[in-house]
């Protein structure tokens, strides 16, 4: 199979490798997948207090090359954007932008779950840290 | 030294130039039909065809007439399981073969299952062999054929092959095994492993593609199979069709070279394999080998990178022409059934390359590609969530997945 140019320069140059403190409050930490199925994505956002921004995105990968560049391009998308835009990313933005094939659409789908994953997490830790905001009983 | 470097070699040969020089003439001034008896085209064309059954019996201890030629392993496949299953109905409806054969035996198994036969697929012991008291308790009254391969073209496990056909024999059922990764590679000869048919092709022994042959013994006992197709009989009648002369002079010559160079060949290539495994397991931790290395083609090298995805290793060592296990560079999407009959574990599955050295590496090609491996499976780990989670002492047999 052939790979996009894309595929191939994610592949080669990943964005944003590494990972963040899973303990902090502001960071969000999604897995998705499993060894089994051949991909496993771990994505983590870090949330800026202040202004409510992602600053930062970080991936880890086990999978095929489109898998990688599906998760290296999310956490590209993800800087900067609110946790409500990132949530409005859809896996479609990721074929179109890769050129993925039919066969590869799942990597996309991975990246799309991975993403709102680490939101989720992201907002139940906000939850637990912040109770005293938002008074439990009207 | 030339890149991208040919390891796949049990996928397919590069046809060794003396062969291609033996076939030549038979494309143009010989061109006469074997089957002609009445003239002297015909007559060069058969003695051309009569000295490669001679050379290709002479390679696995057989008699030239006990050969026929067909249009390589699938066909020769079917024809045994198929022409034994049908001539001896009979006597019998079942047939056992193992879960790691190549398709052309399993599917060939499955069309005959649709059609009132039973089937045993025998499944594998871990390193890859079979289990000689599974099948000794597979056989029934009704068993007419066992077929197993002498060795397998992932793993390079090489199966216990005169035991089964001694077992076999002493029972009255009909062996038959798939040879086409053994023929030429290591020493095989029908006699003494009891072989009753054996299925080979030239494009595994550096010979050209599309043409193989079977062998059908023809004494103790005589074996008689049912021709797939119509036609003008020949080849005793067992597969019509005009022969493929070029195709034939140019097997049998690849087995005339395989039979002189074999000892040594394998010699060499099984050093060349060693210093691959060598460097790959000194250089990175958690390399697994998949099948026995005790009885194994001397140019087979089955190895999972734990944490690295097949498919992804494959893209970055895309100067090598390997193989992998992995899903993603199947069709089907599923990894390899083989690795999963030695019940490695899907995940094992997904990260096995398979190389398959041949007669045309270099030891300065296996060195590069040795570096290149280590280099990739290091940098992939760098970025493996799994490989970071096993060195944190994770468990990862122990966390609950999102599988999708």
């Amino acid at each position: 199979m052939a790979y996009s140019d894309k595929v191939l320069d994610h592949y080669n140059n990943p964005r944003n490798v590494g990972s963040l403190d899973k303990k902090d409050p502001n960071v969000g930490t999604g897995m998705v997948g499993a060894p089994e199925c051949g991909d496993v994505m771990k994505l983590q956002i870090k949330v800026n207090e202040q202004t409510g921004l992602i600053e930062d995105a970080k991936f880890k990968t086990f999978g095929c090359g489109s898998a990688i560049a599906s998760s290296s391009l999310a956490t590209e998308m993800l800087k900067g954007k609110t946790v409500d835009e990132a949530l409005a990313i859809q896996n479609t933005v990721i074929v179109n932008e890769l050129s993925l094939p039919p066969v590869k659409i799942h990597c996309s789908v991975l990246a799309e779950d991975a993403i709102k994953a680490a939101i989720s997490d992201y907002k139940q830790k906000q939850a637990a840290h912040k109770p005293a905001l938002e008074p439990a009983v009207a | 030294m030339k890149t991208p470097i040919y390891l796949d070699n049990h996928a397919t040969t590069p046809m060794d130039p003396r062969v291609l020089d033996a076939m030549l003439p038979y494309f143009t001034e010989k061109f006469g039909n074997a089957a002609s008896r009445n003239h002297s085209f015909g007559w060069e064309s058969e003695v051309a065809v009569e000295n490669a059954r001679k050379q290709i019996a002479s390679l696995i201890g057989a008699s030239p007439k006990e050969i026929i030629f067909t249009s390589g392993a699938t066909e020769s496949n079917n024809l045994a399981i198929k022409g034994v299953a049908e001539m001896y109905a009979e006597r019998g409806n079942h047939i056992i073969t193992a879960a790691t054969e190549h398709k052309a035996v399993l599917d060939t198994c499955k069309h005959l299952e649709k059609r009132g036969y039973r089937v045993t697929y025998l499944p594998l012991q871990q390193n890859g062999l079979i289990d000689l008291e599974m099948l000794k308790a597979a056989f029934t009254d009704k068993t007419i054929l066992v077929t197993i391969m002498y060795a397998n073209n992932e793993i390079g496990v090489i199966q216990p092959i005169a035991e089964i056909g001694r077992m076999c024999k002493e029972r009255g059922v009909l062996f038959h095994t798939d040879a086409v990764q053994a023929v030429g590679k290591v020493p095989v000869n029908v006699i003494a492993d009891n072989i009753d048919i054996l299925s080979l092709t030239g494009h595994k022994i550096y010979g050209p593609k599309g043409v193989g042959a079977l062998y059908v013994r023809r004494r103790n006992p005589r074996v008689q199979i049912t021709s797939q197709m119509d036609g003008g009989g020949h080849e005793r009648g067992m597969r019509s069709g005009t022969l493929n002369v070029p195709g034939i002079v140019g097997l049998g010559e690849a087995c005339a070279i395989a039979q002189k160079e074999m000892a040594e060949e394998a010699k060499r290539l099984g050093y060349l394999r060693d210093k691959l495994r060598n460097k790959l397991e000194a250089e990175l931790d958690e390399v697994y080998i998949n099948g026995t290395m005790e009885h194994h083609l001397p140019n087979n090298l089955n190895i999972s990178f734990a944490y690295v995805e097949g498919e992804s290793l494959l893209m970055g060592i895309n100067d090598i022409a390997v193989s992998s296990g992995s899903a993603c560079t199947s069709a089907t999407l599923e990894p390899s059934y083989v690795l999963k009959a030695l019940g490695a574990g899907d995940d094992i599955a997904h990260s096995s390359i398979r190389f398959g050295l041949g007669r045309f590496n270099t030891e300065e090609e296996v060195d590069y590609a040795a570096a290149k491996v280590i280099d990739v499976v290091r940098k992939l780990r760098e970025l493996s969530p799994l490989y970071e989670m096993a060195k944190e002492g994770v468990d990862l047999s122990k966390v609950q997945w999102a599988a999708h």
